[in-house]
């Protein structure tokens, strides 16, 4: 089995391009789980067809320690399986610490084990590495590839820069290896080049370019992912063409974070080049 | 030989204390909560840590210690703990009836974050705070401070909580007593008592913590300041605080809210400390001391001239708190004992300056270290051996291999009584400290004498 994280700047797409990358390995015959580790619960919505399921961390609170693996799976779109580790209403508690919580009773559940015959699990992680609780799915001994989803935004290469600092950090101690960069277009000038030429000086590749389509965003209001909302779109095919990369990548590395003066002069040259 | 594996060659630790001279906040929270009359003390944690502090506590009082917890579980911890302090204020008031619940926090609500006036608010508009009942709260994060600041921190919630001034001057004194024992409250007021001055102690665990058998159990004894008179604090004519770093915060907030003005001196601990609390209360009250007070201070100085040869040059290590050890190596220092090994756990900013001002006369090199571990005061003590240490349970194990004689000062004192009802504080504390001090050194003497020089009178 192979555990994928995806991390990158709040508001990016992490969730929509997770769950029509998901569907994309689905159609492929692969076996996969996603899980949501995002305390808003919707990593899964698509999936789903709607935001009905019932978090793990809800679900522990209200049964106790006793819970069955089956409360807090979902089955959704050709067979893929969902969780959502869930956490607390905004401005209480620890999303951290919830994170941590539903990995380890996943885990002890055996939702990972061999019998459940898993060709991948995903992690999908919101926003910013901003504890070690959301640091929890690239620890030792969980998920071995990061992808983290990027636009040629200055704000989201800021964040992806940030993030492969945190990658830095545990790949030292585990295996965790960068898979690439996922460029979730946001028709900013250059960007593609932009973000080939982020990705090479971090020792990663852009492993994909999605462009931006407004079929997303009418598959997100039917809470549907493309691929199932409109099969025959192009789009559809851009994402069964990310998992397929995904599927065949070989390329896992340590990277090599930017100093912000790089990282600026970087934008300088290709963003602001007229 | 427990502690064997001490090395003689210090080395310069930067993340490492080994035998820390200091414990946690909480405990410090726990105990002044305890001073208030009628208060149930709660721990917004795991119930780990309040079973800690309980224990802590009844091993050194010897006294069983009440306190409730928000008992936090993994779905605490996640979602946050306002629905266990709700549910816990309800119950401790329908069950237990106190008049005040007094909140700490742990390290772990700390650091999730838990708002406890939002949450005491909450049980407010839910009806769950019966009229005229009170929940105050301190934040005691662990991994800053140590018992001292949890003390500190709940003695000011007492008067951010409770003092009121309504404009009319009370003819009665502030007395916040510092991280003391209930008989030194107890010494404290009754000297206020002798020179004829009304006082309000606050925190005061007197017939709290050191309470006799009357083979009936009260959960909430007759000890400890009431709500009215923590209320009435506003309006004392000033406030006397006793340890600037136990005392000084509640001082300058009742300055500072209610324009009582305050005194901060250090513990009344031998000669001139409690000299100056007695003609601070002489002075702020505009009264004479009176004989029976001076009588005291004759006899302490009775013993000091009878006893001195045993006193002088003899070298101490000190383990404590700040406020206690200032006082305690100035009292030494004064009988010209060589206090020359002071470590506390407790940051201090001025504490070494102190320290270094109270024995510049002191004819040998003093070590003083804040923070410091036992650890280090073990080292020190193998490169520069003492006669004596002074310091709480956890310097027997030094005292042990290193064949020292120990007088137990301090907190926490886990295997001897006494301390509840004995007072090291005031001239008569003074007096009681000597009787260790001289016991535990001419024990030591009479012991090791060689027959040609074992003496019947000393």
């Amino acid at each position: 089995m192979r555990k994928v994280a995806i991390y990158g700047k709040g508001g990016i797409g992490k969730s929509t391009t997770t769950q029509n990358t998901v569907a994309g390995l689905s159609e492929m015959g692969r076996k996969v789980m996603v899980v949501g580790c995002d305390p808003k619960a919707d990593s899964t919505r698509l999936l789903l067809g709607g935001l009905s399921q019932k978090t793990v961390l809800d679900t522990l609170r209200a049964e106790g320690e006793d819970v069955d693996l089956e409360d807090i799976r979902k089955v959704g779109f050709n067979g893929t399986i969902c969780v959502e580790s869930g956490g607390p209403e905004p401005g209480v508690g620890c999303a951290g610490r919830g994170i941590i919580t539903s990995i380890n009773l996943l885990e002890q559940l055996g939702a990972y084990a061999e019998s459940e015959k898993l060709d991948y699990a995903f992690y999908d992680v919101l926003g910013d590495v901003v504890c070690g609780g959301f640091a929890m799915p690239i620890r030792e001994g969980k998920a071995k590839e990061i992808y983290i989803v990027v636009s040629g935004e200055m704000m989201a290469m800021y964040a992806a820069n940030n993030i492969c600092k945190g990658i830095v950090k545990f790949a030292e101690a585990g295996g965790v290896r960068l898979g690439g960069l996922i460029c979730n277009s946001r028709k900013v000038d250059n960007e593609q080049e932009m973000i080939e030429a982020f990705a090479q000086q971090l020792g990663t590749h852009m492993i994909h370019f999605v462009p931006r389509d407004n079929v997303v965003q009418k598959a997100e209001i039917n809470r549907k992912t493309v691929i199932e909302f409109d099969p025959a779109n192009s789009q559809a095919d851009e994402y069964r063409t990310l998992a397929k990369k995904i599927e065949e990548n070989k390329m896992h590395v340590v990277p090599n974070p930017m100093s912000t003066d790089d990282l600026e002069k970087l934008l300088i040259k290709h963003g602001l080049a007229d | 030989m427990l502690l064997r594996h001490t090395p003689k060659e210090i080395k310069q630790r930067k993340a490492l204390t080994i035998n820390p001279a200091k414990t946690c906040q909480p405990i410090g929270a726990m105990y002044a909560a305890l001073g208030i009359h009628s208060c149930l003390p709660h721990s917004h944690g795991s119930q780990g840590c309040c079973a800690y502090h309980r224990s802590t506590l009844t091993r050194h009082y010897k006294e069983p210690v009440m306190a409730a917890t928000s008992s936090f579980t993994e779905g605490a911890s996640v979602f946050g703990g306002q629905a266990n302090l709700v549910q816990a204020i309800d119950n401790i008031f329908t069950i237990y009836e106190p008049e005040v619940i007094a909140v700490h926090t742990t390290c772990l609500s700390e650091t999730i974050g838990d708002d406890i006036p939002q949450i005491a608010r909450k049980a407010e508009a839910e009806g769950k705070i019966p009229r005229g009942k009170y929940v105050i709260h301190v934040n005691t994060p662990s991994y800053v401070g140590t018992h001292v600041t949890g003390f500190s921190g709940m003695t000011k919630a007492m008067v951010d909580y409770f003092s009121k001034s309504n404009g009319k001057k009370l003819d009665q004194f502030n007395i916040i007593p510092g991280y003391v024992e209930p008989s030194d409250m107890e010494e404290i007021k009754r000297i206020a008592e002798v020179m004829g001055v009304r006082t309000v102690m606050f925190p005061d665990t007197s017939r709290v913590l050191n309470r006799p058998q009357t083979g009936k159990y009260d959960m909430f004894p007759k000890g400890g300041a009431t709500v009215q008179a923590l209320m009435s604090t506003g309006d004392s004519l000033a406030t006397i605080a006793l340890g600037r770093m136990a005392s000084g915060a509640a001082a300058r907030a009742l300055d500072t809210k209610c324009k009582v003005p305050c005194e901060i001196l250090d513990l009344p601990i031998g000669f001139k400390a409690t000299d100056r609390f007695v003609d601070t209360l002489r002075k702020t009250a505009g009264i004479n001391v009176p004989d029976s007070l001076s009588e005291e201070r004759g006899q302490l100085m009775d013993i000091v001239t009878d006893m001195h040869q045993y006193f002088y040059g003899t070298k101490v290590a000190l383990a404590g708190d700040p406020d206690q050890l200032i006082s305690l190596t100035e009292f030494l220092v004064s009988i010209d004992m060589w206090p020359i090994h002071i470590v506390t756990g407790t940051v201090s900013k001025d504490f070494a300056t102190r320290i270094r001002e109270i024995t510049k006369g002191v004819p040998h090199q003093v070590n003083v270290s804040t923070p410091g571990d036992m650890f280090l005061l073990h080292q020190w003590i193998k490169n520069d051996p003492v006669d004596l240490l002074i310091g709480n349970t956890y310097m027997k194990y030094i005292a042990r291999d290193e064949d020292i004689p120990l007088v137990r000062f301090g907190f926490p004192i886990l295997d001897r009584i006494g301390h509840s009802y004995f007072p090291t504080l005031g001239y008569r504390g003074g007096m009681r400290l000597l009787e260790k001090i001289l016991d535990a050194t001419l024990d030591r003497k009479d012991r090791d004498s060689p027959e040609e020089s074992f003496e019947l009178v000393m």
